[in-house]
This record gives C-alpha cells, sequence and structure tokens, in this order.
C-alpha cells in the first residue's frame, strides 16, 4: 500500500534521471557528430598554407545545446505536451464560432495588399518605400501568381509538373524579345505571352499527358531544362547566357509612361519629385491585379464542369474516362490554363527586371514554386498564397537579420543559409500538417451546407 | 432464338458476336456472343475467372478485343460498333455507362460533385465549353440548375440525399455502391453495365439494390447488363441469364432454364461429365421436396 503513494514521486524522479540520461547521450551524439565539423576548421592563410584551427568554444556550445535540448523535451516538454492532449480528448469538441478574421481572411488580405504600398511610402518615405514594395511586395506577389498558376496543374488536376518555369521563361522571352524587334506594348504583349505560353504547354502536353505519375514528371522536367537550353545556346535570338536588357517598361495604358525623358513622365505629369519608386508601386499594383486575376479565374473555373474534371481526374482518371470525360483534353486544358498565367507572371518579370537571362528560369524555380504549392496544400488558394509569404519573405527577411552577424561572426552571411532553412522549414511543415497549412478542400456546389472536405478523403493524383 | 428466352420482341440493345479476347497466350474469352434485348435486365454469371469483367471492359472499352463485333443500338435506332471506339466515347456518344467491381467514386469530392462530374458532356457544352460560362452567360446558369436537379433525383432514388454533402469516401460502403450507380446514371444511358453491384453487400442493402435497379429499368427505360455472384439477385431480379466458363458460353436463358440446365449445375458445382445425369436427378428431387412445401 505504502507503495502506491510514493509511484507519483517516484515516477516524477525516474523522468528526471531518464531525462539526464538520455540528455547524456544527446551529448555524446552531438559530440561524435560535431567534433570533425565544428571542432576542427581549415583554412587557408596567406601563404597558401593549410591551417587548422581549434573550436572547441564553439563545439561545447553545440554540444551543450543538444544535451540541454534533449533534457528539456524529455523532462518537460514532452509530458506537458501529453498532458495537454489529454486535456484536449477529454474536452468535448467545442463548435468554435469561427472569428471575423477567419470568416473574412482573403477580404482583409486583399484590403491590406491595395494599402500596402502607400503604407510604406508613408512609414519609409517614397525612397525607403521601395524595398518593401520591390523586394518583398512584388517579389512574393510573382511567386503567389506562379504558384496559382501551377496549382491549377498540381493542385486541381494533379499532374505532377517539374518543368513549370519553362513556361515562366516563354512568357518573359516573349515579351523581352517581340518588345524590342517590333516595339509592341505591354498591353499587347501580356495577353500574347500569356497565349504563346499556353501554346507551348499544349506542345509538351500532346506527347507527355499519356505517361503518369513520375514519368510525367521526369518529362515535364527535362521539357523546363530543353528550354533553358534552348534559350542558352540560340544565341541569335536570344543572346544566349549575356541575355536580353534594355526591356521597355510598361505604361499606364499608354496614358502615363515611366520613361524619365517622356512628355508623359508619370511624376512629371503628377509634380513628383523623380523616383522608381512610383514605377515600383504601379508594378506592384499590376502584378496584384494578375494575381488576383488568376485567383479569380481559378475560382470561377472550379466550379465549372471543366474545373470538376480536373479534380475528378486527380481522384480517379478511370472512373472519369467511365464517365465520359475526354481525359486527353481535360488534361491539356489544365497544361494550358496553368501555363499561360506562368506566361503573363513570365512576362510581368521582363516588364519589372527590364532583363532577362537564363539563369532566372533554373530548375530551382520549378522546385520553389511546386514546394509552395505543396505547402500551401494542394488546391487551396489561401493555403499557398500564406506559404508563398511564408517561404519567399522569409527568405528576403534573412537579408535584413543583420543582428545574426553579432552571434555567428562578421563573415556570417544569412541569406547564404537560405536554402538550408527553406528546407528545414519544408521538413517542419510536412511533419506537422502533412497536407500543407490548408488541408481541406472546399466543395464546388452543394445542397443544404458548404463543409470542407477533409485531406484524408482527398488524393494527390497519379497522372 | 436461344431457348428459353421468353421475351416476345426481338430487340437486341447490345449484340456481342463472335468476341474473343486474348492476353498473351491466355484465352479469356473465346468466340463469345449474346444479345441483351431492350428493357430486359441480363445477367453475367460464372465461376470465378471465366472472363465476366473482361467481357465488361470489352464492352465499354476498356479493353480493344482480339476478335469480335460488339453493336449497340440506341432507342432512335442509332447503331454504334463499340469495339471500335474509345472508353470516354463508348459513354458520351453510344450511352453505355459501368460501374466497377471494386468501387470507384471520386473519393474527395462530395457526394453530389460526383454526380455533378457525371453531366461532365452535357455541362460543359451548355458552357460553350467554358468560355461562354465563364462570361456568366445565363445558359450554363440553367444547365447547372438542371444538374442539380438529375443529380437530386438520383440521391433520392439511392436513399442518399441527407448525404449529398458529404466526402464520396466517407459513405458506408453500401451507400458508395448505390452512389456509383446513381452516378453512372447521371451520364443519361440507355444501357448499364454493372460489375459485381451486390458484392459485400448485406441481405438488406441487397434487397435495397434490387429495388434501386427495377424502379431504373421502370423509370428510366434503361436496359441494364449485370455480372453478378449473388444468386438471390440474379434470379430475383434478371428477365435473362448468360452463364460463362472459361471464356466460352455455357448457358443461356431464362433464369429457370438456367438453374436446372446440367453444364451450369456441373460448372458451378464442379463434377464429372459422367456425374451429370446424378446431379440433375438430385436437383430435380430437391425442387420436388421443396415444391411440396410450398
Amino acid at each position: 500500500m505504502s507503495n502506491i503513494s510514493n509511484t507519483h514521486e517516484s515516477a516524477g524522479r525516474n523522468l528526471t534521471a531518464r531525462a539526464l540520461r538520455e540528455g547524456f547521450f544527446a551529448a555524446l551524439v552531438a559530440l561524435g557528430l560535431f567534433v570533425l565539423f565544428v571542432g576542427l576548421e581549415t583554412t587557408q592563410n596567406i601563404r597558401n598554407e593549410l591551417v587548422l584551427n581549434q573550436r572547441w568554444g564553439l563545439l561545447a556550445v553545440f554540444v551543450i545545446v543538444a544535451a540541454v535540448g534533449r533534457f528539456l523535451s524529455v523532462a518537460y516538454i514532452r509530458p506537458w505536451m501529453a498532458a495537454r492532449k489529454a486535456a484536449a480528448t477529454s474536452k468535448a469538441p467545442a463548435e468554435a464560432e469561427e472569428s471575423f478574421f477567419k470568416r473574412n481572411f482573403s477580404k482583409i488580405a486583399i484590403a491590406a495588399l491595395l494599402v500596402y504600398p502607400p503604407l510604406m511610402v508613408m512609414l519609409f518615405g517614397v525612397q525607403g518605400s521601395l524595398k518593401w514594395v520591390d523586394n518583398f511586395g512584388i517579389q512574393i506577389l510573382i511567386y503567389v501568381m506562379l504558384a496559382w498558376g501551377l496549382n491549377i496543374v498540381v493542385g486541381l488536376a494533379g499532374l505532377l509538373d517539374l518543368g513549370y518555369v519553362a513556361f515562366y521563361a516563354v512568357g518573359a522571352y516573349s515579351y523581352a524579345l517581340l518588345s524590342q524587334q517590333f516595339g509592341l506594348s505591354f498591353w499587347v504583349l501580356l495577353p500574347l505571352s500569356g497565349i504563346l505560353a499556353a501554346f507551348w504547354g499544349i506542345i509538351l502536353g500532346f506527347p507527355v499527358l499519356r505517361l503518369k505519375g513520375d514519368y510525367l514528371a521526369i518529362v515535364t522536367l527535362a521539357f523546363g531544362e530543353i528550354i533553358r537550353l534552348v534559350l542558352i545556346n540560340w544565341t541569335e535570338v536570344t543572346r544566349g547566357t549575356f541575355g536580353v536588357s534594355g526591356i521597355p517598361k510598361a505604361s499606364v495604358f499608354g496614358i502615363w509612361s515611366f520613361d524619365v525623358g517622356a512628355a508623359n513622365y508619370f511624376p512629371k505629369v503628377f509634380g513628383l519629385a523623380m523616383s522608381s519608386a512610383y514605377y515600383k508601386i504601379f508594378l506592384f499594383y499590376l502584378i496584384l491585379a494578375l494575381a488576383l486575376l488568376t485567383a479569380y479565374v481559378t475560382i470561377r473555373l472550379r466550379r465549372m464542369p471543366i474545373g470538376r474534371a480536373w479534380e475528378a481526374l486527380r481522384e480517379d482518371e478511370i472512373a472519369c474516362r467511365s464517365l465520359g470525360i475526354n481525359t486527353v483534353t481535360t488534361k491539356l486544358t489544365a497544361f494550358a490554363t496553368g501555363a499561360m498565367f506562368g506566361g503573363f507572371a513570365g512576362s510581368f518579370f521582363a516588364v519589372r527586371q527590364g532583363f532577362v537571362s537564363p539563369e532566372s528560369f533554373v530548375f530551382l524555380e520549378s522546385a520553389i514554386i511546386l514546394a509552395i504549392v505543396v505547402l500551401g496544400g494542394m488546391g487551396s488558394l489561401v493555403g499557398i498564397a500564406i506559404a508563398a509569404v511564408v517561404m519567399i519573405g522569409g527568405t528576403e527577411l534573412l537579408r535584413e537579420m543583420q543582428f545574426l552577424k553579432q552571434i555567428f561572426g562578421p563573415e556570417f552571411t544569412p541569406e547564404l543559409y537560405r536554402m538550408l532553412i527553406f528546407g528545414l522549414a519544408m521538413v517542419i511543415v510536412m511533419v506537422w500538417k502533412p497536407r500543407g497549412f490548408v488541408g481541406s478542400r472546399e466543395p464546388t456546389a452543394f445542397l443544404k451546407e458548404r463543409k470542407a472536405v477533409s485531406g484524408t478523403f482527398t488524393t494527390e493524383g497519379h497522372g | 432464338m436461344t431457348p428459353g428466352t421468353n421475351t416476345m420482341t426481338n430487340d437486341p440493345i447490345l449484340k456481342v458476336e463472335h468476341l474473343s479476347m486474348r492476353f498473351g497466350g491466355l484465352m479469356a474469352i473465346n468466340d463469345f456472343s449474346f444479345e441483351a434485348q431492350r428493357g430486359d435486365i441480363t445477367a453475367l454469371i460464372g465461376p470465378n475467372g471465366a472472363g465476366k469483367t473482361t467481357v465488361f471492359n470489352c464492352v465499354t472499352g476498356f479493353y480493344k478485343p482480339t476478335m469480335g463485333m460488339i453493336t449497340m443500338r440506341q432507342k432512335e435506332g442509332k447503331s454504334f460498333l463499340l469495339e471500335r471506339m474509345a472508353d470516354f466515347e463508348i459513354t458520351r456518344d453510344a450511352k453505355v455507362a459501368r460501374t466497377f467491381q471494386n468501387i470507384r467514386l471520386f473519393s474527395g469530392l462530395t457526394v453530389l460533385e460526383n454526380l455533378l462530374v457525371a453531366q461532365h458532356n452535357m455541362l460543359m457544352k451548355a458552357s460553350g465549353y467554358t468560355f461562354l460560362g465563364l462570361l456568366g452567360f445565363p445558359a450554363y446558369k440553367k444547365a447547372s440548375g438542371e444538374s442539380v436537379e438529375i443529380a437530386k433525383y438520383w440521391l433520392e432514388k439511392a436513399h442518399l440525399i441527407e448525404r449529398a454533402d458529404d466526402p464520396a469516401g466517407d459513405l458506408p460502403y453500401g451507400a458508395q455502391r448505390r452512389l456509383e450507380i446513381a452516378r453512372a446514371m447521371c451520364t443519361g444511358p440507355e444501357f448499364l453495365c454493372l460489375d459485381e453491384p451486390a458484392a459485400g453487400l448485406n441481405p438488406r442493402e441487397s434487397l435495397a439494390l434490387n429495388e434501386l435497379l427495377r424502379s431504373i429499368r421502370k423509370d428510366s427505360g434503361t436496359s441494364i447488363l449485370l455480372i453478378e455472384h449473388d444468386m438471390s439477385v440474379v434470379m430475383e431480379i434478371s428477365d435473362h441469364v448468360v452463364v460463362l466458363e472459361y471464356g466460352q458460353k455455357i448457358s443461356d436463358g431464362t433464369p429457370d432454364y438456367v438453374k436446372n440446365d446440367p453444364k451450369v449445375i456441373a460448372a458451378y458445382l464442379g463434377v464429372e461429365d459422367d456425374e451429370v445425369e446424378e446431379v440433375i436427378e438430385e436437383i430435380e428431387e430437391i425442387e420436388e421436396t421443396q415444391g411440396g412445401k410450398h
């Protein structure tokens, strides 16, 4: 009987002992792992001699972090998590009324984006806003648009496309070359580059869409590389690796121009100080409009028979065929529609940079766009937008974190660790939310009430 | 005319002639011919591995037969040679719908969406191949309302109206079977092919299935071809039974005729040829005693 009264106390002591033991082992593992990586460093001195530096202090920090981390995790965090889980399951799942913010998230987000540039100008001045509008706003919105475009192919139709950047490149070069060769304006070339990209989507689609899953992914990957290699090697037209520079700027529907010398130069007309910030603000609204167009079309298409057929195709292709759906044309339309938005984004990219080169269209870009789609939750526009903000905004933010230099030394350049953190974040999100930020899917039609479909029922598609 | 067929009019909706299907060295179907009459429920039965599903896949275009001719004649007299058409064309143009032995629903789509996907071709035309619908033309809105009405009609028939907004993958097994049939009916078929619709159903569910199939035939005038192992379903509702063994037809006629065909009994019970006579006698005895009870 006396044992029972003691169990609680002894359990606590056992836990601490176990935590200490596991902390010790973690320290050993960390020591073994890092002794050569961190403890010793070889550098070349000025006479080109290899010098062995010993960094025992840093090694100690690594080992201590591992030991303490393990100890805390075993002794406190895990029991706390278990207790919380137990409490959550014992409590009846209260029907939480969705907050006002959650219900109107997209409207609030759009409103916030609309006031974002003036707000930045107010906070940081005209010149100071440049970084926030261009590096953050435009950069993120380009990726949001690209990811929304790819979402049609991957998220809705379930076709794994690893070469999406090819359509982005087609759009960018369409604008760059046609505007230089024929002097056509942005507003003519924007739809044209979308159409050209869609055309290339169909060209790629015809031979490729009989393939499925991994095979399709490999061939689309190859297509992306082919486009890039053509851009590099077809020097008479594309000027190869030098790229196309001096791409004309866009104008506000031809009414106001952003060329400094022009009579209708925008700041001059409105009596403002000369600054490139106005052009960037204009571009911000332009890409915002393009991204919203993508979202609007996607939402509308999902409620059309073609959009439903895409999603059905993702769920079960054979069943689709048994219902009289021509799967080849359905896949082709998905490919072409996705490619078209890629083309729009590409021509915008060319206008924004004023310079395009094959280096902007490497496989890594495709991978990042695909990662955003997967992280956001395939098919969910809001989730994808959040993922783009986290991924692109996060990596841009790393450039701002100069205080890290004080911790890791003056040679530390945080942006070089971008990919590392990117990968780490992906692993964490995939463990925490395997279906992405928004794993559920909104039904496109309903009789009584619109209930979100849990991610456990949807499939990722195999084609 | 095949022996024991009781249909008065000879108006076949589906005519299968000399169908053969070879997979490498295996002759899955060998010179198989049969007719399904308009308005009938025709059952295709046979032991496991007899080639029933292969016949189905040939009829619905999922396999290209090695030899033979499959003719579908619609109500208005239009004829289609199914062996020459792609699978989706068979559903779209020839109006032959099918279900699968292992249920193939769009599990991540809601029950209602499943039925709307089935009306794809009608809605595509109404939406001007998406372009007019995207611009908000009223024709699409009207068609989309109609398609929901059609879906509702079939949901009510299949007793699924309460679950219309739930994901299809969330339904119990029997309801998934009914939903697959309802989905096939939403394509507006004249000929419905069901691959083991009663597999895995409990007796109550299989009764409900019988009722659903009968009402499909009565209200929509759709002819039905079904593969089935559940003899209570086959004998209860079918007008005409075709028996397949090792890819060859061994019997063809009314349920009663087939039930007493010694070849069928031999195929199912697996007796030697010289024992067939004995088996027939035994069965006759059993039937006599049963008749006495009634």
